[in-house]
């Protein structure tokens, strides 16, 4: 049995802000990660962020992420654990790790879950055969590991994900067919679009796949058009032919810690389905119990890194750490998530914290 | 097959190993997954599943979906997305739940 002061969940944006944040107010923090690397999907984000200078706009994820890393590895405070999967959240506090293959349990006065989001499934015919992706196992496979997942691929979905990836797949050599969206309209931002458009790419809105061909491997795709109700329309379905089908239809939380802790939970389609309820501070209504990032709502990058600052600020300013900055620095981290939320693109987001933040 | 070159990444693969995939050779580096090293050699079905015996393949790459698991040197339900290679692994297609008694023969 290990007690900690600050534990930190997860080293993706999030949890790498929240250590890097506490620590610098000199606590003392412990990153888990279950992965063998920090970085979380930082690492296959080949694109340069948006946002403002604070948030590292104009450099790719990727560069972020080994930027806070070797922030990170420097501070004598600060103890990372990698291949450290946190397992479960008992009653009296402690957190269970499978560390490495060893059995651990950890005791920490406050802690930070980052532990972000999977993706969404959506329901056709054939959707568990092989070369039916999620959008994030593309990027994983050619960006991190430099294998070209397929030769054509058909992507559904045409937010920010969606559209990212799709440019990505254009930029690894693969031809991308047609990108999808139920929708009425494009979900992402236009700059992504406008580029894959000029590629020659069709982005159809108010389509859906209806079915995956193939027998042991994807060689096809049934697509068909929608009506205003999501209905399928009869008679507009057309054979694409593709070796990969890429869903980049949303993400969900990974939220199992909190429900674990016994934490107030909110069901909020906006912000991705179930999230814990908390305060201005990053706080759950477990004391001590901290959330940050995707797994408190589906949002940008850069908005999980202010997220997860004001998490470790909050943190380690409840243990005692910080000074007289403290309340300066809080006002101006949670001025940059309110700037990153403005506009037409954070309709979604700010719709969905009305929800969480009221009663 | 692998990407030798990108507009943007640089791939600084590890030292090239030999895994066993259904007994035949394959090439694969160090550092890097056995769903990925499959995917490059052009394995795509991974696993059988256990009710209706359909051919599953990599789905999500990040250790969350169980739709990769194989047979990885005698041991079933192994993530193959997020165990990196090494040198002489056996894997396997795995056809339905795997056995779950490799723990006991082992010792």
């Amino acid at each position: 049995m290990e007690r900690k002061e600050i534990v930190v969940v997860g080293g993706g944006p999030a949890g790498l802000c929240a250590a890097l944040q506490a620590a610098r107010m000199g606590a003392q923090v412990t990153l888990l990660e279950g992965d063998d690397r920090l970085g979380g999907q930082l690492v296959k984000q080949t694109h340069m962020f948006f946002g403002s200078q604070k948030q590292h706009a104009g450099t790719r994820g990727v560069d972020i992420s080994t930027m806070l890393v070797k922030e990170l590895e420097q501070m004598p405070n600060v103890e990372i654990r990698t291949n450290a999967m946190v397992l479960g959240r008992y009653e009296d506090g402690a957190l269970t790790v499978d560390d490495n293959d060893q059995f651990k349990v950890i005791y920490p006065k406050k802690a930070v879950f980052a532990t972000g989001a999977s993706e969404k499934m959506l329901m056709f015919a054939n959707n568990d055969m092989p070369g039916v992706y999620g959008a994030g196992a593309v990027q994983t496979l050619m960006n991190v590991y430099g294998v070209k997942p397929a030769d054509r691929v058909l992507m559904v979905g045409a937010g920010n994900i969606g559209l990212i990836v799709s440019y990505q797949l254009m930029q690894a050599g693969v031809q991308v067919a047609a990108i999808l969206d139920a929708g009425p309209r494009i979900g992402g931002y236009l700059v992504h679009a406008a580029k894959i458009r000029r590629a020659g790419v069709p982005i159809l809105t108010r389509h859906s796949i209806k079915e995956a061909v193939g027998t042991d491997r994807v060689t096809g795709a049934v697509i068909v058009q929608l009506d205003e109700k999501w209905q399928a329309i009869p008679g507009t379905e057309q054979t694409i032919a593709c070796d990969a089908i890429c869903l980049a239809v949303g993400l969900s939380p990974f939220a199992d810690l909190f429900w674990q802790a016994g934490c107030d939970m909110k069901f909020i389609p906006e912000l991705g389905g179930h999230v814990p309820a908390r305060g201005q501070d990053m706080q759950t209504s477990v004391e001590g119990i901290y959330v940050a990032g995707d797994v408190g709502g589906i949002e940008e990058a850069s908005s999980a890194m202010v997220e997860g600052y004001l998490a470790g600020l909050n943190a380690a300013s409840a243990l005692g750490y910080g000074g007289e900055t403290v309340q300066t620095q809080r006002t101006e981290l949670e001025t940059q998530l309110n700037d990153l939320r403005s506009g037409p693109v954070g309709e979604k987001i700010r719709a969905g914290l009305a929800k969480l933040y009221a009663e | 097959m692998r990407l030798e070159e990108h507009p943007i990444l640089k791939f600084n693969r590890g030292k090239q190993v030999t895994i066993y995939f259904d007994g035949q050779p394959v090439e694969a580096f160090e550092g890097e997954t056995v769903a990925a090293a499959l995917h490059a050699a052009g394995v795509y079905h991974l696993s059988d599943s256990h009710e209706h015996h359909r051919p599953r393949g990599l789905f999500c790459a990040i250790g969350q979906c169980s739709s990769c698991m194989m047979v990885v040197d005698g041991r079933p339900n192994v993530k193959t997305c997020i165990t990196k290679v090494r040198d002489g692994m056996t894997v396997e297609t795995q056809k339905g739940k795997g056995d779950l008694g490799w723990n006991a023969k082992k010792s």
